[in-house]
């Protein structure tokens, strides 16, 4: 018999009991679903906090104090003061470090901010100039603070948009003198609306100098944050380097075990992150291969109930000619044809619940979420659809294929 | 050479440390173009013939030759094929695919078989044209009454042209008037040509043929075509 012919015959098996292979599929269909929508949402989620990241900007490198987070039980918090002026000092040494272009230090915290009657409570950076350019966003009204502005320790502050739309309403913020903390700072820029970059809301932010934060406001002599921008994107490794055996030299250390600060960068991040993810969709998708099993199981269970069933049809099959193989064909193709069915099924359910996810989460909880498909995700479930139907359906083409012609002229 | 030589055949079946003589000392030959009846009541062996005539079943002793070959000078593959080409089965219960129109029910062995796809609408509506069933081409086998499902059944047996056809109580399960009409149709049938051997315990439906071969216990009892 052609391939074609037990094709349709395989196929034919599979319509004239609709309504039984439906319920025979619906296992496949849920677990195809399931693996659908984990990989479709891992993968929307993953480009979330890859987009974040990248905005980072790929010659960027951020020192932070501590040791690098490896788990629940870490000891970062014991050297959060770690990073000082005099670490700045060294790393702009270019005999220390070679290829690097700028670097600012940072503070933060969450203060309240108030103009006359309106107080607010946003994040405060204390920063530099750099940081505009690492966060591409300009002032588009007055300018940002200088350097003299950070030597001198004045009291000067550019805000976000919504800051000032918070504070001041319509009217005019520039040059206007703002409380932060009980501290006068007056307005000198006004950043436009951009939303989220690089993990920072931008339009919720103020930003200060660094000495004058970390004088007025904060009261200490540490930074949270040093960040830095290499010459270019090749070297950023080099410089990643030279960073390291900097800060060691400037804090005694000898053991890189004991580092008392951690460095990422744009490329670690992604690894990471892409890392992070893989794991958690390998995770999730295997929990749900598990109802796939479950789902093969059940073909199984119906193939040889539906084997018993259909003895004479397989009998009479085999007395007009039909060899083991065509029988066995014929049954492993029909358990092929419904888990394929349920693939497809699957991957339609699945690509429709994460579109559905992806419009909830983008729209009402206003994430900056983007639906991905994965079609690798699509042709992989189908291929495991096929492949359980195989698997499953291999016992009971067998035992088909080996029932006796006789069974067919034997009248009960 | 006969088509159909049968030698001191005997059959035994074997369940555990018991043995069940079912065939014993059959011997008998069938020519091309006979139209035999083998008849007797149920338990006499009639069906068991039936298998081992068919290749379904092989014999305990003694030798069967079909076309002048045993089973043994057969692979598996080629035992199909050779139900599949030289055999026609007609069953008592019909055994029609369910939910599947006339059509397609007689093309049934065309699919299993070498002949080109091309020639097998040709076949199939000339083996319904002589079972007289070609108003009820798309009809599906559940609408047909008994007397129908039955020619169905001897339009797909003869579909392939076979040298024999094997008719294991094809009128069981009609009543008398059907059964009657089943009857004259196989020997129209074998009035063209064709070799048929009946299975049936109806003294009137085995006088239809034109040799009966009657058995009992599992040995015949008489043959009246016996040379």
């Amino acid at each position: 018999m052609t391939l074609k012919h037990t094709f349709k015959t395989a196929f034919n098996g599979v319509k004239t009991n609709k309504s039984r292979s439906g319920l025979t599929i619906l296992g496949i269909i849920i677990g195809i679903t399931a693996i659908i929508l984990v990989m479709s949402l891992g993968k929307g989620a993953e480009e979330l906090i890859l987009n974040q990241i990248r905005g980072l900007g790929s010659q960027t490198i951020i020192i932070e104090p501590g040791q690098e987070p490896r788990g629940p039980s870490n000891f970062a918090e014991l050297f959060t003061n770690s990073l000082k002026q005099k670490d700045v000092e060294a790393l702009k040494n270019p005999a220390n470090v070679q290829g690097l272009k700028e670097l600012t230090p940072n503070v933060m915290q969450v203060a309240p901010i108030s103009f006359e009657n309106e107080s607010v409570r946003k994040n405060i950076i204390g920063s530099s100039e750099l940081i505009t350019e690492i966060l591409e966003i300009y002032p588009n009204e007055g300018s940002f603070f200088t350097d003299d502005d950070i030597r001198q320790k004045n009291s000067v502050a550019v805000i976000g948009s919504k800051v000032k739309k918070e504070l001041f309403g319509d009217s005019d913020a520039l040059g206007k003198k703002i409380k932060i903390k009980g501290r006068s700072f007056k307005v000198v820029g006004i950043l436009p609306a951009k939303g989220q970059v690089a993990l920072f809301n931008i339009d919720e932010l103020v930003i200060v100098p660094y000495t004058t934060a970390q004088l007025y406001l904060l009261g200490i002599n540490y930074f949270n944050s040093i960040i830095a921008r290499a010459e270019n994107e090749k070297i950023v490794p080099q410089v990643v380097k030279s960073i390291e055996l900097t800060l060691r030299e400037t804090h005694n250390i000898t053991d890189p075990e004991k580092d008392d600060f951690h460095i990422a960068t744009q490329a670690l991040a992604v690894e990471r992150v892409g890392m992070v993810t893989g794991i958690l969709t390998a995770l999730l998708v295997s929990v749900a291969a598990i109802s796939l099993v479950v789902g093969g199981v059940g073909i199984m269970n119906i193939m040889l109930v539906s084997i018993t069933e259909r003895t004479k049809e397989i009998g009479l099959r085999k007395a007009l000619g039909a060899t083991n193989k065509d029988i066995m064909l014929q049954f492993l193709l029909e358990a092929m044809i419904l888990t394929g069915l349920g693939g497809i099924a699957g991957i339609i359910f699945g690509g429709l619940l994460s579109f559905i996810a992806s419009f909830i989460l983008s729209r009402i909880v206003s994430l900056d979420w983007t639906f991905a498909f994965p079609v690798s995700a699509a042709l992989l479930g189908l291929a495991v659809a096929a492949l359980v139907g195989l698997i499953f359906g291999l016992y009971p083409a067998r035992q088909a294929s080996l029932k006796s012609p006789m069974e067919a002229l034997r009248y009960e | 050479m006969f088509l159909i030589e049968v030698k001191d055949l005997e059959k035994t079946y074997y369940d555990g440390q018991t043995a069940t003589p079912a065939l014993r000392d059959i011997s008998f030959t069938i020519n091309q173009g006979e139209f035999a009846a083998i008849m007797g009541p149920s338990g006499s062996g009639k069906s068991t013939l039936l298998h081992i005539l068919g290749f379904l079943d092989k014999q305990t002793a003694g030798d069967y030759f079909f076309n002048g070959k045993t089973m043994n000078d057969y692979s598996k593959k080629e035992i199909a094929q050779v139900r599949n080409k030289k055999m026609g089965f007609v069953f008592q219960a019909f055994n029609l695919l369910a939910r599947t129109s006339v059509l397609e029910n007689v093309r049934l062995p065309l699919i299993y078989s070498e002949i080109k796809e091309s020639f097998w609408d040709n076949l199939t509506l000339k083996a319904i044209e002589a079972v007289g069933l070609s108003h009820r081409l798309n009809h599906l086998s559940s609408q047909l009454s008994g007397g129908e499902k039955q020619r169905v059944a001897i339009a797909r047996a003869l579909v392939n042209n076979p040298q024999v056809i094997f008719a294991d109580e094809p009128t069981g399960n009609l009543d008398s008037k059907s059964g009657k009409a089943i009857m004259e149709t196989l020997r129209q049938l074998n009035l063209k040509g064709q070799t048929i051997i009946l299975i049936t315990h109806e003294k009137e439906i085995a006088d239809y043929t034109q040799r009966i071969i009657f058995f009992r216990d599992g040995r015949i009892e008489r043959d009246s075509g016996a040379a």
